[in-house]
C-alpha cells in the first residue's frame, strides 16, 4: 500500500513531523517497507519537441534527433524508439538525470559513434506505465506551450510504501490509516463532511441479482451519471494519483481510483450505453467467455460470479471488468457501480483463472459492506464537478443485509495475555478511537465490531487491538526460569547428532542439499523406490522428492570436481522419501568420496579411496556410536547404484533384522552417464531409522570392567578355502571354537594365483589367545590349535595349508 | 716394582690411548680372561707367604676393580660414540611436509540448529520434529488458516498432488499441532527443520531451515514471549545487551501476532549486531490462537501460550557473516571449508556457544 504524508493529511491534523509518522506506523503494525522520493531529481525532467530525426549513420534500428528543450540550442539525442519523429511532444531526461526505473544516471555517452545527450523517456522508464513500446507520446495541444518546462510538478510529499497484513483491509484505504494513527495518539481523525447525491431522477438501468445456490455478489449499488464529459483530471487529482506512483488516465477511471485509494471502497464505471437492457448479476456457466480490460480472453468455468446483461458477460465482479462496456473519453452516459463480493468467492475464481487486480487484492480480503453508498456519492459528486453531466438516485439491490458483529470481551483478559494492565478507561478511548460502539455491563464490554473490521470475530482480536494502540513496548520482560524437567534431545536425536558429527570427523565435509532433485539422477540412484513428482516444481532439474541423497551429492561433487578439486569426501544428514504422504522418509547419513587417499608425495604411496575405506568409516562410526562390531553380519546384497562386487551391507547382528547401512563403489555405469571424472568414486549410507537404540546406555555397558592378566600366545594359519567362502564366515568358525580362550582374529593375508588350486584362495590368519583364569601351557594351545583347524575343515571344508 | 703394580701401569697407558670396541676386548681377555693377567695372579694367592698374602690380595682386588672400571667406562665411551654417528646418520629434513590430515566440517546450519537447542535446553524446551511432506490440515487449517485465507498466497507452495492435499511444509509450524495433538499440556518444544517455498532468487532459496518454538500452559503470557526472545537473541549473539523491537504484526495462527526486530549497524563494511539505529527482521511470533488450541482439542479457556518461528539460516548468516544465501546449498568445497565448523566444536553453554 503506497501512501504520502500529504494525503494522510486529508484525514488527519497532526504538526508531527514525517520521522515520527513512519515510526509510529511500524509501531501500530503498520510496517514501513520502503520511503522512497519522488521528487528528487524529477524537475530535470522535461517536456520536449523532436524538431528532426535522421538515420543513425552506423545503425539501422537508432535515429538520431534533434530536441528542443526550450533552450537556444537544440539538443541531440539518439534514440532507438520506432515513434520518434518530427514533431512530436515527448519527455526529455538529460545527462545527470536518474531514470526512475533501473535508476541509473544518464552521461553523455557515444552510441555507435554519435554524441548523444540524454535520452528520449519512455512511460515504463518513467514508472508511469508498463508501456515501454516507443517513448512517451504527450498531446501536442497540451503540450505545445509547455516545452523546456518541467514534465513532473512538484511532489513534495515521500512516497511510503506499507506492508499491510491481510487482515486489515480497512488499511488498503488511506482513511484507515488515519483513523489507526488517531487512536494510537498520532494527531486527530478529520470527520468526513459526507455529502450525498440530491436528485430526484431514477435509475433507469435495471439490475438484478440471481439469487443461485452460491451468490457471490450480495449487495449491488449503482447510480447512472448521464451526460458526462469524461476529459483529462484536474491537476489535484493527477498530482494525487502521482504521487502514489500511479497514472493518471481519464477523469473518470482517475476519480474510480482515486475512491478506491482514499476510502478503500472498489468501484466500477460502466459505460452505460453499451450495456443492453440492464444488469444481471448472476454465476457463470462453463464457457462462457468474455474480454477482460487487461486484454485477455478469459474462459469462465461454471458458478463464477459475474456482471453481465442479456447478451452476456461483461465482466468478473469484483475482479476485472471487460472490454465491452469500458468508459472512454467520449463516453456519454455511465453507470457507477459499488458492490460487495464475498472475499470466498473473489478468492476461488481469481485463483482458478489467474488473475491478480487491485481490485480482487481488495475484496478477497473484505471490504467495508457499509460503503456503498459513500462510495456512489463520493464519486458521482466528483464526476458531476468535473465532467458535469446529471446524477440518479442510488439504487442498491441486495440478497443479504449486513448484520453487524458483537463480542462480549472480557476486559480482565487483556491483561492475562499481554501481561501488562492498562485502566478500563483507557480501554474505552483506543476503542472509541477505533470505533466501536460498547456497553458496560457488570463483567464484560458489549462491543459492535465496526463493518470494515471483517477480521475481528473473538475477544482476543480486541486484546491485539489493545495492546497494538497501546504499544508493544508496553509488554514487559518475564525472564525465563533456567530449569530443564525433561530431556532437550531424545536417543534418536542423539544419535543423529553424533553420527553427523562422527561422520565428519572422518573427513568428511558436511553439505545441505534440496530435498527435491533431478529425476534422471534421482533414476540412477532410486533403488526399488518409486518416483515422487513435485506437481509444481521450481524447475524441471528439482522435480522429484529425492529417494537417496546419492542424486545430489553426485551433481554436488561433480561441480566441485570441475572446480579443480581431485579428492573430496562428503556427506549430507537428511531426509529421502519413500512416499508422498506425511512420515513416509527416512533419515539417511550419506557419503560420498572420489579421487585417492593418498595423491603422489614424498612420504606415501599412492591410492585410491576404495571400498574398504567407506567400509572403515562406516563401521567406525557405528561402533563409536555404541554398536558392538563383533556382532556385526556383513554381505554383498547392495542396490543396484553400487558395483555388484564391490559394495556390501551391513546389519547389526547377525539376525539381519533391518539393513543398517550400504557401502560400496558406485556403479562404473552410473559413472559414466553422469560424466564424472574421477580415480574412483565410492559411497555409503547410513539409516538412521534401522538403527535399533542399543538397549543399554553406554554408562550401563562400562560398569563392568574385565581384563587378563595372563600371558598372551598368538599363532598363525592359513587356510585354502573355497573363493566364496567370505573371510567373516571363517572368523566366525574359528572364534566360536572357543570364545572365552579366542580374543582376537586378524586376517593378514589373502592370496589367489600360483601354488593356489583355481577357484581358491589362500586366507591367513593371526589368532590371539588368552585365558581370564591362568596361563596357557604348551599343551593347552596345542589343542586349541588343533580345534582351531579341525572345526574350519569341517566347517567349512578349507584346508590347512602346510 | 711389584708385579701389580707393573700391570696396572702398563694397562693404565694402554686403556688411556684411544682405542676402539675389539682391542677394549682384546685388552679385558688379556686381563680377565681365563689365563688373563689378573685371572692368573688371583690363582697365585694360595703360593703367597701368609704374611703377605692378605695385603696381597687386597693390593689385587684394588686393582682389578680400577681396571674394570675404566674398561667398562670406555666401552660405555665406546658405544655411545657408535650410537650417536649412528643417529647422525639417521638425521633427516624435518621441514618435509607432514603426511596430510583431512577432517570434515559441521556445515554452519547444523552448528547453528546445536547452538539454538542448546541455548533452549538450559530454559526447559526440549527438541521436537516433523515430517517435511505434510498435508494440507497440518499446514494451513489447523493452524487457523483456512482455504480461502489470503495469508496462504504468502505461502508458495509446493504440492505432491493435484488436489493440493500434500504438500513440502511451508514452515515449522505444523510441528506444533502435531506436538499438541500427541501428548497434553504443558508443552514447551522447539521444532528445527527444513522448510521449503517456491521461491527462489538472491535471498530466498526453495529450502530454508526455520525452528518452531511453543510453549503452552496456564498463565504463560506476552512478558514470557519478550523475555524468551531477549534471552535467546542475546545468547545467541553472545553480547550481554541487545537492541529488540517487538512490532505488531499478523499470522493466523497467532494472535496478537508480533515481528521482532533486531539493531544493528554496519561498521566497516561488517555488520555489527545489537548496536545501532537500522533495524533487521528476524522472527515472528506471538500468542498462539484460541482457534488453533481448539483444532488441538487444549481448551484455550484453561491455556494459553506463545509461539515462534526463526529463520535459521539467516540467524547464521548474521552471526557468522555470511552474505549469500544461496551459498549454504551450493556445496562450494571451498566455502564450506571455510565457513564449516570443526567436528569438535559442539556448542555447550559452560564452554560458551563458539569460539
Amino acid at each position: 500500500m503506497k501512501i504520502t504524508f500529504d494525503w494522510l493529511k486529508d484525514h488527519l491534523n497532526t504538526n508531527l513531523k514525517e520521522e515520527k509518522l513512519l515510526e509510529q506506523l511500524t509501531n501500530i503494525g503498520l510496517e514501513v517497507e520502503t520511503v522512497e522520493s519522488l521528487s528528487a531529481g524529477k524537475e530535470l525532467f522535461k517536456v520536449a519537441k523532436i524538431v528532426k530525426t535522421e538515420k543513425h549513420p552506423n545503425a539501422d534500428r537508432l535515429k538520431v534527433c534533434d530536441v528542443d528543450i526550450g533552450e537556444k540550442q537544440l539538443k541531440k539525442v539518439v534514440c532507438g524508439a520506432d515513434n520518434a519523429k518530427e514533431g512530436l511532444i515527448t519527455i526529455y531526461a538529460p545527462p545527470g538525470a536518474v531514470v526512475p526505473k533501473n535508476k541509473t544516471k544518464l552521461v553523455i555517452a557515444k552510441i555507435r559513434g554519435v554524441t548523444s545527450y540524454g535520452m528520449l523517456c519512455s512511460e515504463s522508464e518513467l514508472n508511469l506505465s508498463d508501456e515501454s513500446d516507443g517513448i512517451s507520446e504527450l498531446p501536442t495541444l497540451k503540450y505545445e506551450k509547455k516545452i523546456g518546462k518541467s514534465y513532473f510538478s512538484k511532489l513534495n510529499s515521500n512516497l511510503i510504501n506499507l506492508s499491510i497484513t491481510p487482515n486489515r483491509p480497512d488499511c488498503l484505504g488511506i482513511k484507515g490509516i488515519a483513523r489507526d494513527l488517531a487512536a494510537s495518539g498520532f494527531g486527530k481523525l478529520i470527520p468526513t463532511k459526507e455529502k450525498k447525491i440530491k436528485s430526484n431522477k431514477k435509475q433507469t438501468l435495471k439490475v438484478k441479482i440471481i439469487k443461485d445456490k452460491v451468490q457471490g455478489c450480495t449487495a449491488f449499488g449503482s447510480c447512472l451519471i448521464t451526460n458526462v464529459n469524461n476529459t483529462e483530471s484536474p491537476q489535484w487529482l493527477k498530482d494525487k494519483l502521482l504521487s502514489i506512483g500511479q497514472k493518471p488516465i481519464s477523469a473518470i477511471v482517475d476519480i474510480t481510483n482515486y475512491v478506491m485509494l482514499d476510502i478503500n471502497r472498489p468501484l466500477h464505471a460502466y459505460d452505460a450505453d453499451k450495456i443492453e437492457k440492464g444488469i444481471i448479476v448472476r454465476n457463470s456457466k462453463s464457457g462462457e467467455e468474455f474480454t477482460a480490460l487487461d486484454n485477455k480472453k478469459y474462459r469462465l468455468e461454471n458458478n463464477m460470479c459475474v456482471i453481465a446483461d442479456s447478451k452476456g458477460v461483461l465482466g468478473l465482479g469484483g475482479i476485472i471488468g471487460g472490454t465491452r462496456s469500458g468508459t472512454e473519453f467520449d463516453t456519454k452516459n455511465i453507470l457507477l457501480e459499488s458492490a460487495y463480493f464475498e472475499p470466498k468467492s473473489i478468492r476461488g475464481t481469481a485463483k482458478k483463472l489467474n488473475i491478480d487486480t487491485d481490485a480482487k487484492f481488495r475484496f478477497e480480503r473484505g471490504i467495508d459492506p457499509l460503503s456503498i453508498e459513500d462510495g456512489l456519492n463520493k464519486a458521482a459528486l466528483l464526476i458531476k464537478e468535473i465532467c458535469g453531466g446529471e446524477i440518479s438516485k442510488i439504487d442498491i439491490q441486495k440478497i443479504q443485509t449486513y448484520k453487524s458483529k458483537t463480542i462480549k470481551f472480557d476486559p480482565n483478559l487483556f491483561e492475562k495475555i499481554s501481561g501488562f494492565k492498562i485502566s478500563t478507561k483507557e480501554m474505552l478511548k483506543i476503542l472509541d478511537d477505533l470505533c466501536f460502539k460498547y456497553k458496560k455491563n457488570k463483567k464484560h464490554l458489549e462491543l459492535t465490531i465496526p463493518s470494515w473490521r471483517p477480521d475481528i470475530s473473538q475477544e482476543i482480536d480486541i486484546v491485539e487491538e489493545l495492546v497494538r494502540i497501546s504499544g508493544y513496548e508496553k509488554i514487559k520482560i518475564v525472564n525465563p526460569i533456567k530449569e530443564r524437567t525433561k530431556s532437550t534431545l531424545t536417543q534418536t536425536q542423539k544419535l543423529f547428532h553424533f553420527l553427523q558429527r562422527s561422520i565428519a570427523s572422518k573427513g568428511y565435509l558436511e553439505v545441505i542439499t534440496w530435498s527435491f532433485t533431478d529425476s534422471n539422477y534421482n533414476d540412477y540412484f532410486k533403488g526399488k523406490n518409486k518416483e515422487i513428482k513435485i506437481v509444481n516444481p521450481i524447475s524441471s532439474e528439482l522435480g522429484v522428492l529425492r529417494n537417496s541423497i546419492f542424486s545430489n551429492l553426485v551433481i554436488h561433487m561433480n561441480k566441485n570436481l570441475d572446480r579443480g578439486f581431485k579428492d573430496l569426501s562428503i556427506f549430507e544428514i537428511g531426509p529421502i522419501f519413500i512416499g508422498s504422504n506425511p512420515g513416509e522418509q527416512k533419515t539417511v547419513v550419506c557419503g560420498l568420496s572420489a579421487g585417492k587417499k593418498f595423491r603422489q608425495s614424498w612420504i606415501d604411496n599412492e591410492r585410491n579411496v576404495d571400498v574398504f575405506d567407506v567400509k572403515r568409516d562406516v563401521v567406525q562410526t557405528l561402533v563409536e556410536a555404541g554398536y558392538n562390531s563383533d556382532k556385526f553380519f556383513i554381505d554383498s546384497e547392495t542396490p543396484d547404484y553400487y558395483h555388484p562386487g564391490k559394495s556390501g551391507r551391513l546389519f547389526l547382528n547377525k539376525g539381519k533384522d533391518q539393513i543398517a547401512a550400504y557401502f560400496g563403489e558406485i556403479h562404473p555405469n552410473i559413472i559414466k552417464k553422469v560424466d564424472l571424472k574421477s580415480e574412483s568414486l565410492v559411497g555409503f549410507e547410513i539409516f538412521l531409522d534401522h538403527l535399533k537404540l542399543p538397549k543399554k546406555t553406554l554408562n550401563d555397558q562400562k560398569t563392568k570392567f574385565t581384563v587378563s592378566d595372563y600371558q598372551k600366545s598368538e599363532r598363525d594359519f592359513a587356510f585354502i578355502v573355497n573363493k566364496e567362502l567370505s573371510s567373516q564366515d571363517l572368523i566366525n568358525v574359528i572364534s566360536s571354537v572357543d570364545q572365552k580362550l579366542i580374543s582376537n582374529i586378524n586376517v593378514f593375508d589373502v592370496y589367489e594365483g600360483e601354488k593356489i588350486p583355481a577357484n581358491q584362495k589362500s586366507i591367513a590368519i593371526n589368532v590371539t589367545i588368552q585365558s581370564p583364569e591362568k596361563t596357557l601351557n604348551d599343551n593347552d594351545l596345542e589343542k586349541i590349535n588343533k580345534l582351531i583347524i579341525e572345526s574350519v575343515e569341517n566347517k567349512t571344508g578349507a584346508k590347512i595349508r602346510s | 716394582m711389584s708385579d701389580l703394580k707393573k700391570i696396572k701401569d702398563e694397562f693404565l697407558t694402554k686403556l688411556n690411548q684411544k682405542l676402539n670396541l675389539s682391542e677394549i676386548n682384546k685388552i679385558k681377555s688379556d686381563l680377565f680372561g681365563k689365563n688373563g693377567l689378573i685371572s692368573s695372579q688371583f690363582k697365585r694367592i694360595g703360593s703367597i707367604a701368609e704374611n703377605n698374602r692378605k695385603k696381597f690380595a687386597s693390593d689385587l682386588n684394588i686393582i682389578k676393580n680400577e681396571l674394570q672400571e675404566l674398561i667398562n667406562f670406555k666401552m660405555k665411551e665406546i658405544e655411545n660414540a657408535e650410537i650417536n654417528e649412528k643417529l647422525e646418520k639417521e638425521r633427516i629434513d624435518v621441514t618435509l611436509p607432514e603426511r596430510n590430515f583431512i577432517i570434515g566440517k559441521i556445515h554452519p546450519v547444523s552448528q547453528t540448529i546445536d547452538e539454538i537447542s542448546s541455548i533452549f535446553s538450559e530454559i526447559g524446551f526440549s527438541v521436537e520434529e516433523g515430517p517435511d511432506v505434510e498435508n494440507e490440515y497440518n499446514n494451513f487449517t489447523a493452524l487457523n488458516t483456512p482455504d480461502h485465507h489470503p495469508a496462504r498466497d504468502m505461502h508458495d507452495t509446493f504440492y505432491l498432488d493435484e488436489k493440493k492435499e500434500k504438500l513440502l511444509r511451508t514452515h515449522t509450524s505444523p510441528v506444533q499441532i502435531r506436538t499438541m495433538l500427541k501428548d497434553k499440556p504443558p508443552f514447551k518444544i522447539i521444532a528445527p527443520g527444513r522448510t521449503y517455498r517456491s521461491d527462489s532468487d538472491q535471498t530466498h532459496a526453495p529450502m530454508f531451515h526455520q525452528v518452531e518454538g511453543l510453549h503452552i500452559d496456564k498463565d504463560i503470557n506476552m512478558g514470557h514471549l519478550k523475555g524468551c526472545l531477549d534471552y535467546f537473541i542475546k545468547e545467541f549473539f553472545e553480547v550481554k545487551k541487545i537492541k529488540m523491537r517487538f512490532r505488531p504484526s499478523h499470522f493466523p495462527f497467532t494472535e496478537p501476532s508480533a515481528e521482532v526486530d533486531i539493531g544493528y549497524e554496519i561498521k566497516d563494511g561488517k555488520i555489527i549486531i545489537g548496536e545501532g539505529d537500522k533495524w533487521l527482521e528476524i522472527l515472528g511470533c506471538g500468542m498462539v490462537h484460541p482457534n488453533v488450541l481448539k483444532n488441538v482439542k487444549v481448551d484455550p479457556i484453561k491455556f494459553q501460550g506463545y509461539a515462534f518461528g526463526i529463520g535459521i539460516d539467516r540467524l547464521a548468516m548474521l552471526k557468522y557473516g555470511i552474505n549469500d544465501l544461496r551459498a549454504f546449498f551450493e556445496c562450494d568445497y571451498r566455502w564450506l571449508n571455510h565457513f564449516g565448523f570443526d567436528p569438535l566444536d559442539v556448542p555447550t553453554n559452560y564452554r560458551g556457544l563458539s569460539r
